[in-house]
């Protein structure tokens, strides 16, 4: 066995003990590829360098990446253009754009089919929700990016901790933890008591939803500004004060285009995914409103139409990568960093 | 000490005569107490009772090593560091008590602190645009400031485009567009190398001149200090050392630490004589004239200044006071010699061109001669 030959040969070879060198197999003697020991794809090409492995290492891993990011997604396209079994969930493969015409149209009993303008308010909801949690997002976290870059090194390194406390912990206990709060005999009805106000209804409706969102998407909204401000070199805000600037004017025509790829890095990753957002929806806006997250959900639970299901995550997928082709176009025309991940 | 007493007569007496004058229209310090806490928890007093007084159209260079105060008064004087304690006049106006942007100041950070983001012309614009000046007003200064700093090909590009040089220019050009009545300069040129530097020294001369603006140039570079300052004032520990034109600094140092930090310079110990009215220093048993009136009675040892460029080396038969020549350097404009004194101290000496007119040599005998009245009393 040519490894276990390898092993042998791992001390240094003894070539003038008798018997010894015969019995190693011959080509381990070749001056030759000797670090890759017995591992034949580990061969060095020539004009490779020192501690190059050869491409076919990557094969496993590229395997196991593809199958895991593209895999999904295209399971989801081809379903999105399959037919729906008669009775019961999963698809018959037979070719069919019915679920995308679901989407728009609608067919009646006599057979005519009409404008449904149903599903597109629910994604103009879920637009408008997942927009109003973005600008708040941003609002809140742009001065606390900002008052982040001004304390020491370390004490940023500890802000930066805590503003990552909440991905130590599972969402949807979180979200349980927001129901607690806002419930009918909640702690925030309860300080409500405490100051002689009336109790009220916090929880099941759509502000519920948005205080929910805003909660969430908050630290995705800090992080990206935090590190684009990072950086910033406080001498800029000092000049412009010198230059006749207020305070605001500094913020505005300094901090905040500085901060210009972190804000839209910002609004990419709190948009989109509030955009399909379905736990909050659902847990604390009692899903009284049909939003986009929970359509979806829908379409696979209760309705059993899993084409439609497939349809409709492929049309966020393209208005979500139209969106990004956009920013990064934007990115690259004003000369800003936009990362679109943390 | 008589000496320190010396000095700060010269102090007085060379800021006294303008502030009379300077208070009507110039810029006046006074009092100006900063102090800073140290990482450490101890208190460093940045500027430790500073006053002085700027003419107007002065180009004013605030002159110490690092941590000496010059820029934290520079930044008192934009508005950028608040006052501990003092005042600051513009002419009649007290501007300590303003915001910067109520300033009639401007700054050329040391950094240069151009804003990325926008054009070499809306950098220049920047400040008109910020007092709501009228468009047509901001094009035509804009244009002006760009030709004054010979730029004018380059107003479309970023900063981070243009070379070292060019972004000073145009940190240069931002600052006087809104035609400050004084401009501040945070050590401008110390990021540039050494030959532009020396073209952006005469080019600040020529736009000050111009422009008639009072400059306020803080460095820590003497002979920048000494070729464009109309006034210097040394700084040291917070608080002005001396005050006055690059010659007077120069020529008539108050005390060691400005000898020291102005140019090369011996420092010798010398007991005082006075002999017919002319105090005299002992260097190696010769009494050499010094110039302090012995009328202040002052006795004792004392140090003396002297520049390297006003010792001669003579022929030793001839001379009063005798040295060893241990050390000959060439240096191509001046030869440098190190020569011992018979009590031991040692005096660098620059021997100009053309040598070879006295005969040199490492370990031989030299005379040495001090230039008359160039053997000056400091304080410690």
């Amino acid at each position: 066995m040519s490894s276990s030959g390898t092993l042998e040969r791992r001390p240094p070879p003894d070539r003038t003990a008798p018997g010894k060198a015969a019995s190693g197999p011959p080509a381990l003697d070749r001056p030759g590829p000797k670090r890759a020991g017995g591992i034949r794809l580990g061969r060095r090409r020539p004009g490779a360098k020192p501690g190059q492995l050869s491409v076919g290492f990557a094969i496993p891993a590229i395997l196991v990446g593809l199958t895991f990011t593209l895999g999904p997604i295209i399971v989801i396209g081809v379903f999105s253009f399959l037919s729906q079994p008669e009775t019961g969930g999963g698809v018959v493969y037979q070719f069919s754009t019915e679920a995308y015409r679901h989407f728009l149209f609608q067919e009646d009993f006599l057979g005519n089919t009409h404008l449904d303008l149903r599903y597109l308010r629910s994604f103009g909801l879920s637009g408008l929700q997942a927009l109003v949690t973005t600008v708040v997002c941003i609002g809140l976290a742009f001065p606390i990016a900002l008052w982040m870059t001004t304390k020491t090194p370390r004490a940023q390194n500890l802000l930066v901790l805590v503003v990552t406390i909440p991905f130590w912990t599972n969402l949807l206990v979180r979200t349980y933890a927001w129901i607690l709060l806002l419930s009918d005999r909640g702690t925030a009805n309860s300080v409500l008591e405490m100051i002689g106000l009336e109790p009220r209804q916090l929880l099941y409706n759509s502000g519920a939803t948005l205080v929910g969102l805003i909660y969430t998407f908050l630290p995705f909204a800090i992080l990206p500004i935090y590190s684009s401000l990072a950086g910033f070199d406080f001498s800029l805000a000092e000049a412009a004060y010198d230059l006749g600037a207020r305070k605001l004017g500094v913020v505005r025509r300094i901090i905040w285009p500085a901060a210009g790829g972190g804000v839209m890095s910002a609004v990419a990753l709190c948009f989109v995914p509030a955009f399909g957002s379905f736990v909050q929806p659902v847990l604390l806006g009692g899903g009284k409103v049909l939003m986009v997250g929970n359509l979806i959900a829908a379409q696979y639970g209760e309705a059993r139409n899993w084409p439609f299901g497939a349809a409709l995550s492929v049309i966020i997928l393209i208005l979500t990568l139209l969106g990004a082709f956009g920013l990064l176009r934007w990115a690259k025309r004003s000369s800003q960093k936009v990362s679109l991940a943390i | 000490m008589g000496a320190v007493s010396v000095a700060q007569e010269t102090v007085i007496a060379t800021a006294a005569p303008t502030s009379a004058s300077a208070s009507e229209t110039g810029l006046s310090v006074a009092g100006a107490y900063k102090t800073f806490r140290s990482a450490e928890g101890g208190e460093v007093h940045a500027l430790d009772g500073v006053s002085l007084d700027i003419e107007l159209g002065e180009f004013y260079v605030l002159l110490g090593p690092s941590g000496c105060g010059k820029t934290t008064l520079l930044r008192a004087i934009a508005g950028l560091e608040p006052l501990d304690g003092g005042e600051i006049y513009l002419g009649d106006e007290r501007i300590d008590i303003l915001p910067p942007h109520k300033r009639p100041v401007n700054t050329v950070f040391q950094s240069y602190a151009l804003f990325p983001h926008l054009s070499v012309w809306e950098n220049i614009a920047f400040g008109l645009r910020m007092e709501k000046a009228p468009q047509a007003v901001i094009a035509e200064r804009v244009a002006e400031m760009l030709a004054l700093v010979q730029l004018s090909e380059v107003g479309g590009r970023r900063p981070s485009q243009l070379s070292g040089g060019q972004q000073q220019r145009v940190a240069l050009a931002r600052a006087l567009a809104k035609q400050p009545k004084v401009l501040l300069l945070d050590e401008p040129l110390s990021a540039l190398d050494l030959k532009l530097r020396r073209g952006m020294q005469s080019e600040l001369k020529r736009i000050q001149r111009e422009t008639g603006i009072t400059f306020v140039f803080v460095t820590h570079d003497q002979e920048e200090a000494l070729s464009m300052g109309d006034r210097i004032a040394v700084f040291a520990d917070g608080r002005p050392a001396q005050i006055g034109t690059p010659e007077d600094i120069y020529e008539r140092p108050v005390s060691r630490f400005v000898a020291d930090f102005i140019g090369d310079t011996n420092f010798i110990r010398a007991p005082l004589t006075v002999r017919a009215g002319t105090c005299f220093g002992g260097i190696g048993g010769v009494d050499v004239p010094v110039g302090v009136d012995p009328g202040n009675g002052q006795t004792g040892t004392a140090t003396l200044a002297i520049r390297p460029e006003n010792i001669f080396l003579t022929d030793p038969d001839q001379a009063e006071l005798r040295g060893k020549l241990v050390e000959l350097t060439y240096m191509g404009t001046d030869l440098r010699c190190s020569v011992e004194l018979p009590d031991g101290q040692r005096l660098r000496v620059r021997v100009p061109p053309p040598f070879g007119q006295t005969h040199l040599e490492p370990g031989g005998d030299v005379g040495v001669a001090i230039g008359a009245g160039q053997a000056k009393v400091v304080a410690e």
